[in-house]
C-alpha cells in the first residue's frame, strides 16, 4: 500500500512598506535595539491603531497575482496571547473576514505544472523579538520591539501539495511573485519571509484526510524541505507499524535534524478571536482594484512571453529561467553584456544549473556575479579560451568568484593563440618524426591526425586547435 | 467666591479684565485646601504647574491674546486621559508610577485653548464600577452627604466640580460613567455620540462603548466644553469625520412643538418614588413650555445589562492584557517577591497584585465570554442583542426628538451599601447603559432633590449627532428651573 502525502502552507510575508501597519515608525531592518518604536507600537495605555493604507495595497497586489477575490469588506480581529514580545497581549489580525480569499497558484514544475490553491491572504501586524539570556542576568531576557508592528501578510493555501517538488517548486514561484511585486524582500534571514507547514498521510485512493501535524520554525526553503522530509518519514513508520498520527504541533529542531512535539491539539492555544473594537471595516471599493491592477508590475508570466519574444530564445529556455527570478535576473543581466542570448541561455540552463545541483546551492547563494560570466563567455567569442577548458574555467569561478581571465592566467590554460610559436612547435615534431611524414607522403590522411595529437600533447591542449590543423597542414604539404 | 463660578461666567470677567486667570486658579487651589480631604476627588493635584500656567495666560491676555471660551478656565482630567508626565494611573496599583510621554487628543486640544489643568480625578479602577469605591487610593465622597458615594466612574469629576473643586471636568462614559455620577452629585453630563470625540490617548475600558465627555456646572458650560473636544481624529480610527456643530448656538430657550418620548420601560420594578415623582414634575413642565410628551416603548431594555456586561468586559479582559509588568507599571519581579522564576509567574502574580477585585471579576467573566465554545453563545448573541436595542432607538427617533428617562433609578446610595453585591451595582447603571450600546447620545441634568437633600438627576436621550437637540432641551429647562443653581454645604 502506498501513502499519498498530502500538505499545505502558511507563509508570512513581512511587507517592504516604510512605516509599519499601524503607526509611522520605520519599518528598516538592523536599527539599534527598541529604536523604531512609539507609544502605538509600544502598546501604551491608551494608544489607537491607524491602519496604513501601503499595506492594503500590497496585500491587494499579492491578492491579484494570485488570482484571489479581494473583499470588498473585510474586518481585523484580536488574536489573544501572551508573550513578552507581544506589548499588547493580543495581535491585531483578520481571522472571521480576510482582505482577500478564494485565489491559486500555477507552480511550473520539473513536468508540466501544479495549481496550488489559496485558501486566504489576512493582514496582520508582526511581533517584537526576545533575545533569552542577554542581559545582565542568565536567567533575563531583553525584549526588542522594533519588528513589532511591522505589517505582514499571512498566505494560506489550501492542502494540495503532494510532493517535496510541489513544496520547494511553490516556494520559489510564490516567493518570485512577491519580488516581482515588490511587496517583500524575501530576505530570510532578516525573518521577512517564514514559513509553516502542515502535512498529513492518508492511503492512496483515500478522500479523508488524515491527522494533520503542523510545523512552526522553518526559516528557510531548506528547512521547509529537510523537516517535511523527516516528517513524511516519521509518519510514513508510524502508520507502516500501525500506528496513529497524533494532531499536534511539532517543531524543526535544525541542529538534530529532527521534529518533535511542540504542542498537542488539546494544549492549543484558546485565542480568544474577536472583531477589533478600535478599528472600523476595512472597505476596499472597485475602483482602489482597478488603480492597483493597473499599475501592477510585471510577473513571471509575462516575463516568459517577453523572453521568448525579445530574445528569440526557445519558449522551453524561457519556461526554465523564469522558474526562479534570481535565475532570470541573471540572465536578464549576462544578455546586457553579451547579447548573444541563446549562447547565454545555454550555459545557464547547461553548466550554470547543473553547476549549482552539484553545489547544492541557490542561485543568490552562488558567488559568480553576471559580470564575469559575461566576460567569460567573451573570451569563449573570442578564441581565448577553447570550449571545453570553460568548463573548467566556469567550475572554478563558481568555487571561487573569481574572474576566468585570472584562473586562466592562474592555471595557465590560455588558449595558444601565437602563430609563430605553435609553428615552432609543430615544426619540431615534424622534424622528430620522419616516419608519420612518410606516412602522410604516402597519403595516409590519418597521420595529420597523429601530428595534431602531438602538438596538443606538448602544448598541454592550449593551442587554438583550428590554428594546428591549418598550419600542419600547410608545413606537410610543402614537404610533398 | 470665584471657585462657585461657572466657565462661561469667569470667562466674561476674565474678558473684562476683571480678573486674572492666577485668581480663578488660586481660588481654585484654595478650595481644594480646604475641603479636599474631605472629598477626596482628586488623585494628583498639580498646583504648581497650574499656577505658572494661570500667569502665563494672565501675560499672554495682557499682550492682547484672544481669549477663547475656555482660555484660562480650571479643569480637571479623570485619571485615566493622558496627560503628559503626568501620573496616569486609572486609579490602579498596576499603573504605578505610569506616566505617559503624550497628551490624550482631548487634554491636547485643552492645550490649545489654554485651559488650565488642575489635577486628576479619582476614579473606580479602570472605569469598572458605579461608585468610585472601587479605587486603590481611596473612596470619594458625594459633596452633598458625605456619607454616601459620588457616583462612578467618574466619581472624583463630578464630586470636584459639585463641590468647586474645579470649574469643569473630563469624564469618561462606558455604561454611564459621566451620568450616573453626575446626577449623584448634582451637575450636568453629557455622554456624546459615540465617535464624536476622539479617544485617543483615554485608557481603554471597552473600547466599542467607551467616550469622553463633559462634568459641568450647567449646561451653557457643556455646551462650550463640547466645542473643544469634538472634532475627527486622525489618531483613532472610530473617530468621525464629519462638520462639528457650534453647540453654543443651539442654547436656546423654547422647546415649542418638539417631540419628547417617555419610555415605559424606564419606570418599573426598583425606581425610587421620589425619582419618577421628579420625571412626571418635569414632564409636566415641558409640556407646558410646549413640548408633546408622550409615552413610548424600547422593548429589548431588560436585555441592556446583561449584553453590556457580556461586550463591556470581553473588551475589556483583552484591553487590560497589556498590564502585565514587562514594560511599565507594577511589576512583581524577582528583587520583589517573585516566587518561581518563568515570565507566566511574573505575569500572575504581578496582574494578581496589580488589579482590584471588581476588575479581575471582569477580566474573568470576559476572557469566559470569548473563550472557544461559548464566544457564539455569548459574545455574538449579545452582539446581536446589541443591534436590536439600537434598533428601539431608531424606531423611538423616527417619532420622538428625544427621550426623557431618570438617570439613575436612585439618588446617591451608601458608601458601602452595594460593595458586596455587585450585581446591586451593575443595576444602578440600567437606565444610562442602553445608550452606550446603541452609540447615541445623552445628556443628565440636575432635576431635583429628594427629600434628605440628595440631588436626582434627569436623562435626555437623542439620536446620533443629535447634541445640539438635547442642549436645546436641557437649557429650556435650566431657564425654567433653578436646581442647577443650588450649592452643596461642605
Ligand atoms: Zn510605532
Amino acid at each position: 500500500m502506498q501513502y499519498e502525502t498530502v500538505i499545505g502552507l502558511e507563509v508570512h510575508a513581512g511587507l517592504s512598506t516604510n512605516s509599519k501597519i499601524f503607526c509611522g515608525c520605520s519599518t528598516k531592518f538592523g536599527a539599534s535595539p527598541n529604536s523604531q518604536t512609539c507609544p502605538v507600537c509600544l502598546g501604551l495605555p491608551g494608544v489607537l491603531p491607524v491602519l496604513n493604507e501601503a499595506a492594503v495595497e500590497d496585500a491587494i497586489k499579492v491578492a491579484l497575482a494570485l488570482n484571489c477575490q479581494v473583499s470588498p469588506y473585510s474586518k481585523f480581529d484580536r488574536k489573544n496571547y501572551y508573550y513578552p514580545d507581544l506589548p499588547k497581549n493580543y495581535q491585531i489580525s483578520q481571522n472571521y473576514l480576510p482582505v482577500a480569499f478564494k485565489g491559486y497558484l500555477d507552480v511550473p514544475l520539473e513536468k508540466g505544472t501544479k495549481r496550488v490553491g489559496i485558501d486566504n491572504i489576512h493582514l496582520e501586524e508582526d511581533a517584537g523579538k526576545n533575545i533569552h539570556g542577554g542581559g545582565a542576568d542568565a536567567g533575563e531576557s531583553l525584549v526588542d520591539l522594533n519588528r513589532a508592528g511591522i505589517p505582514l501578510i499571512e498566505i494560506v493555501t489550501q492542502p494540495d501539495m503532494r510532493s517535496l517538488e510541489e513544496v520547494e517548486k511553490f516556494m520559489i514561484s510564490l516567493r518570485d511573485i512577491l519580488l516581482y511585486l515588490g511587496v517583500c524582500d524575501c530576505c530570510m534571514e532578516e525573518g521577512s519571509l517564514r514559513f509553516e507547514a502542515n502535512i498529513s498521510l492518508r492511503l492512496e485512493g483515500e478522500s479523508r484526510l488524515g491527522n494533520r501535524v503542523e510545523m512552526k520554525n522553518l526559516n528557510s526553503f531548506k528547512m521547509v524541505s529537510k523537516a517535511l522530509q523527516h516528517e513524511m518519514r516519521r509518519q510514513g513508520e508510524v502508520l507502516k507499524e500501525g500506528g496513529h498520527i497524533k494532531a499536534e504541533t511539532r517543531l524543526w529542531d535544525e541542529e538534530k535534524e529532527v521534529t518533535s512535539t511542540m504542542r498537542s491539539k488539546e494544549e492549543a492555544h484558546d485565542y480568544r478571536y474577536f472583531p477589533e473594537p478600535d478599528l472600523s471595516p476595512l472597505i476596499i471599493k472597485d475602483n482602489w482594484i482597478d488603480r492597483v491592477r493597473k499599475a501592477m508590475p510585471e510577473l513571471p508570466r509575462e516575463r516568459k512571453l517577453r523572453f521568448s519574444r525579445e530574445y528569440k530564445i526557445p519558449e522551453y529556455d524561457a519556461q526554465v529561467l523564469i522558474a526562479d527570478k534570481y535565475l532570470a535576473d541573471f540572465y536578464e543581466d549576462t544578455v546586457k553584456l553579451f547579447p548573444e542570448a541563446k549562447m547565454v541561455s545555454n550555459w545557464v540552463m547547461g553548466e550554470l544549473l547543473r553547476g549549482l545541483k552539484e553545489r547544492n546551492i541557490n542561485i543568490e547563494e552562488c558567488l559568480l556575479p553576471a559580470t564575469h560570466f559575461a566576460n567569460m563567455l567573451n573570451m569563449i567569442k573570442k578564441g581565448a579560451i577553447s570550449g571545453r577548458i570553460a568548463k573548467d574555467v566556469f567550475a572554478e569561478m563558481l568555487d571561487t568568484g573569481k574572474e576566468a581571465e585570472e584562473i586562466v592566467k592562474e592555471k595557465g590554460w590560455s588558449q595558444m593563440s601565437d602563430e609563430d610559436e605553435v609553428s615552432r612547435i609543430a615544426d619540431e615534431i615534424i622534424e622528430k618524426n620522419p616516419q608519420s611524414v612518410r606516412d602522410f607522403q604516402g597519403g595516409k590522411e590519418k597521420a595529420l591526425g597523429f601530428f595534431i595529437g602531438q602538438v596538443m600533447k606538448v602544448t598541454r591542449g592550449k593551442a587554438n586547435p583550428q590554428l594546428v590543423n591549418k598550419l600542419l597542414k600547410e608545413k606537410l604539404g610543402k614537404l610533398k | 467666591m470665584l471657585n462657585e463660578l461657572t466657565a462661561h461666567e469667569i470667562h466674561d470677567l476674565i474678558v473684562a479684565k476683571k480678573i486674572s486667570v492666577f485668581e480663578v486658579t488660586e481660588a481654585i487651589l484654595e478650595r481644594i485646601e480646604a475641603v479636599g480631604e474631605k472629598v477626596n476627588a482628586y488623585l494628583s493635584v498639580m498646583g504648581e504647574e497650574a499656577l505658572r500656567e494661570a500667569k502665563k495666560i494672565d501675560a499672554a491676555i495682557a499682550g492682547g491674546r484672544e481669549v477663547a471660551p475656555l482660555t484660562g478656565i480650571p479643569i480637571a482630567i479623570k485619571d485615566n486621559m493622558c496627560l503628559r508626565g503626568a501620573a496616569t494611573t486609572c486609579s490602579s496599583k498596576i499603573l504605578d508610577n505610569f506616566r505617559p510621554p503624550y497628551d490624550a487628543t482631548v487634554v491636547d486640544k485643552l492645550r490649545q485653548e489654554r485651559a488650565v489643568f488642575i489635577g486628576k480625578t479619582n476614579m473606580d479602577e479602570f472605569a469598572m464600577g458605579s461608585s468610585t469605591e472601587n479605587s486603590r487610593s481611596g473612596i470619594t465622597h458625594n459633596p452633598w452627604d458625605l456619607s454616601t458615594v459620588p457616583g462612578g466612574s467618574s466619581g472624583g469629576s463630578a464630586a470636584a466640580v459639585a463641590a468647586g473643586e474645579t470649574i469643569m471636568a473630563l469624564g469618561s462614559d462606558t455604561g454611564g460613567s459621566i451620568r450616573q455620577p453626575a446626577s449623584f452629585c448634582g451637575v450636568v453630563g453629557m455622554k456624546p455620540t459615540y465617535g464624536l470625540v476622539s479617544r485617543y490617548g483615554l485608557v481603554a475600558f471597552a473600547s466599542s462603548l467607551d467616550q469622553i465627555g463633559p462634568l459641568t456646572k450647567d449646561v451653557t458650560d457643556a455646551a462650550y466644553l463640547m466645542n473643544a473636544l469634538c472634532g475627527h481624529d486622525r489618531k483613532d480610527s472610530t473617530s468621525v469625520n464629519r462638520e462639528v456643530p457650534d453647540y453654543p448656538q443651539a442654547l436656546v430657550n423654547d422647546v415649542k412643538g418638539l417631540k419628547i418620548g417617555i419610555p415605559r420601560e424606564y419606570f418599573g420594578e426598583g425606581i425610587d418614588r421620589e425619582v419618577r415623582e421628579t420625571v412626571e414634575r418635569t414632564i409636566r413642565l415641558l409640556s407646558k413650555l410646549g413640548a408633546k410628551i408622550k409615552e413610548t416603548s424600547l422593548p429589548h431594555t431588560e436585555y441592556a445589562v446583561a449584553t453590556y456586561y457580556l461586550i463591556a468586559t470581553a473588551e475589556a479582559s483583552s484591553n487590560l492584557a497589556r498590564y502585565d509588568g514587562v514594560q511599565y507599571g507594577y511589576r512583581v519581579g524577582k528583587q520583589e517577591s517573585l516566587s518561581g522564576n518563568s515570565t507566566i509567574d511574573m505575569y500572575e502574580q504581578t496582574r494578581a497584585e496589580g488589579f482590584g477585585d471588581e476588575v479581575k471579576r471582569r477580566i474573568m467573566l470576559g476572557t469566559y465570554g470569548l473563550s472557544a465554545g461559548y464566544y457564539e453563545a455569548y459574545y455574538l448573541r449579545a452582539q446581536k442583542v446589541r443591534t436590536l436595542i439600537k434598533q428601539d432607538f431608531d424606531r423611538a427617533f423616527e417619532e420622538f426628538d428625544c427621550l426623557l428617562t431618570p438617570t439613575a433609578p436612585t439618588a446617591a446610595f451608601k458608601i458601602g451599601e452595594k460593595m458586596d453585591d455587585p450585581l446591586q451595582m451593575y443595576l444602578s447603571d440600567i437606565f444610562t447603559i442602553s445608550v452606550n450600546l446603541a452609540g447615541i447620545p445623552a445628556l443628565a441634568i440636575p432635576g431635583g432633590f429628594t427629600g434628605g437633600g440628595l440631588p436626582i438627576g434627569l436623562q435626555l436621550i437623542a439620536k446620533p449627532f443629535a447634541e445640539e437637540t438635547l442642549f436645546r432641551i436641557a437649557y429650556t429647562y435650566e431657564q425654567n428651573t433653578d436646581y442647577h443653581k443650588r450649592k452643596c454645604n461642605l
